[in-house]
C-alpha cells in the first residue's frame, strides 16, 4: 500500500479535481464532471495498488441474507490451498462476518458502516492499508447487503459479481436493473433449495439479465452442497490469469504517464 | 438512501469551485441524472437541502435534468429508447446493445453570485 494516505491526489490526476470551463459573463460555468468523480478517483487509485501487486479484486453485491458469506466460506475452503486470499466484510453493524471468515484461516477486514448502506472507495482504501497486498492473489469484497446503493459506488475492483438466491424470486433483475446491469457475473445462489420452491425460473432471471443487455455469464451454486462452486472457482481462477497480464500491462503503462515513456525513449 | 453521501460529495466540489473563482455563493447547481444512474431526483433534492447547510450552495436552486434511455444496435445500425429494464433494440429486438446514454450522474454546471460585481468590472 501507499506510504501515507491522501495519495490518490497526484500530480498525473489533480487536474480532475479542479473546475473545468470558464466563468461566463452571467456567472454561470460549464463542468460537465461526475458527481461522485473524488470516489471514482479514489477507486482508480486502488486498482492501481491491486494492479501494482497482481491481485485480484472482487466485489460481491446481493441483497441480504441471499448467501454472500456463506459462499465466500465454500469459495474459501475451495480456493485455499493454491490461492492466498483476504476478504473485506461490509456491513452496518457487528464483526460477525469476518469472524465466520477468520475461522477459515483467512484474514478479513470488517469495514462497519454504521447508518450507510454501501461500501465506498475511501472505506476500501482505509482498510487496503491493514492487508499486506503482496501476499495475496485474490481480496474479496463483501459488500453492504443492498440491491440499491452499492452499485453507485466504484470501489476500485476488477470484477463485480451480483448474487441472486433463489428464495429471493426470478424477477429481482427486472426490479433492481442497476445492480444487475453492473455485473460481470451473476450467480444464482441457494440451488439445493430450487426444488423445494418450485416457484424460481432460473431462465426467467436470465432473460432479465439479457434484457438489461448484459451478456455476464450466469453460474448455479449452492454453498451447502457444493454444487457449482467447483464452476464458480473456476472463474475466479480464469480472471486471475487474465488479470495478471493485464495489471502488468496497466502498471506498465502507468510508469509511461509517469514518465518513464521519456526515460525508455532517451534510454 | 446513497442521495445523501452523492449530495455530499457534491458540495464539496461545489465548494472547492466556489473558492477557486473566489465567489462565496453559488446560486444555482444544474445535474444531469440519467434513469439508469441509479439515483432518485428526488430523493437527491431532499438529501441537497440537508447537504447544504452551511456551505457555499445553502440556497442554491437545484435543477436536474434527467435525459432518455438511449442503446445502439450494431445490427440495425440504429439509435432507439429503451426503458430502465428493458435495454433491447427496438426494432429488432436483440438484447446485444451498447448503452449511448442513461447512466450519467453529472455536474454540469453551476451559477455563482455576484452578477453586480462582474457587471461592475464590465465597467
Amino acid at each position: 500500500m501507499c506510504g501515507t494516505c491522501g495519495c490518490n491526489v497526484t500530480e498525473g490526476n489533480k487536474h480532475l479535481l479542479e473546475a473545468d470551463g470558464e466563468l461566463q459573463a452571467d456567472g454561470t460555468l460549464d463542468i460537465l464532471k461526475n458527481l461522485l468523480d473524488k470516489n471514482d478517483l479514489t477507486a482508480a487509485h486502488n486498482r492501481q495498488h491491486f494492479d501494482q501487486h497482481q491481485v485480484l479484486a472482487i466485489n460481491i453485491m446481493s441483497s441480504p441474507g441471499s448467501g454472500k458469506t456463506a459462499l465466500l466460506e465454500a469459495t474459501i475452503k475451495h480456493l485455499l490451498s493454491d490461492y492466498r486470499i483476504a476478504v473485506i466484510e461490509g456491513d452496518l453493524e457487528t464483526e460477525n462476518d469476518a469472524e465466520r471468515i477468520r475461522k477459515l484461516g483467512v484474514q478479513a477486514i470488517q469495514i462497519e458502516t454504521g447508518t450507510a448502506c454501501h461500501l465506498d472507495a475511501h472505506l476500501i482504501h482505509n482498510a487496503l492499508h491493514q492487508l499486506n497486498l503482496d501476499e495475496l492473489d485474490i481480496v474479496f469484497i463483501e459488500n453492504v447487503g443492498n440491491l440499491v446503493c452499492p452499485a453507485s459506488f466504484d470501489l476500485g475492483q476488477h470484477f463485480n459479481v451480483t448474487l441472486l438466491s433463489t428464495t429471493e424470486g426470478h424477477d429481482k433483475p427486472e426490479k433492481y436493473p442497476v445492480i444487475f446491469r453492473a455485473a460481470d457475473l451473476m450467480l444464482i445462489t441457494k440451488q439445493d433449495l430450487l426444488e423445494v420452491l418450485g416457484d424460481f425460473d432460473p431462465d426467467y432471471a436470465i432473460n432479465c439479465l439479457r434484457r438489461l443487455a448484459n451478456p455476464a455469464p450466469v453460474i448455479s451454486v449452492s454453498a451447502k452442497t457444493a454444487k457449482g462452486i467447483d464452476e464458480w472457482s473456476q472463474w475466479v481462477i480464469d480472471k486471475i490469469y487474465i488479470q495478471t497480464e493485464l495489471s502488468q500491462i496497466n502498471v506498465f503503462k502507468g510508469n509511461l504517464d509517469d514518465g518513464e515513456s521519456s526515460k525508455i525513449l532517451v534510454g | 438512501m446513497h442521495e445523501l453521501a452523492i449530495c455530499q460529495a457534491l458540495i464539496e466540489q461545489l465548494d472547492s469551485i466556489a473558492v477557486q473563482h473566489l465567489k462565496k455563493k453559488i446560486v444555482k447547481v444544474n445535474l444531469k441524472v440519467g434513469p439508469l444512474s441509479g439515483v432518485v431526483p428526488q430523493l437527491l433534492v431532499d438529501a441537497f437541502s440537508i447537504a447544504a447547510k452551511a456551505s457555499c450552495a445553502e440556497h442554491a436552486e437545484l435543477e436536474i435534468t434527467t435525459g432518455d434511455i438511449l442503446v445502439f444496435c450494431k445490427h440495425c445500425n440504429i439509435e432507439s429508447r429503451g426503458k430502465i429494464n428493458q435495454l433491447v433494440c427496438r426494432e429488432c429486438g436483440d438484447w446485444q446493445t451498447e448503452l449511448v446514454s442513461g447512466d450519467e450522474m453529472l455536474l454540469q454546471r453551476v451559477e455563482l453570485e455576484e452578477r453586480v460585481e462582474l457587471e461592475e468590472i464590465a465597467k
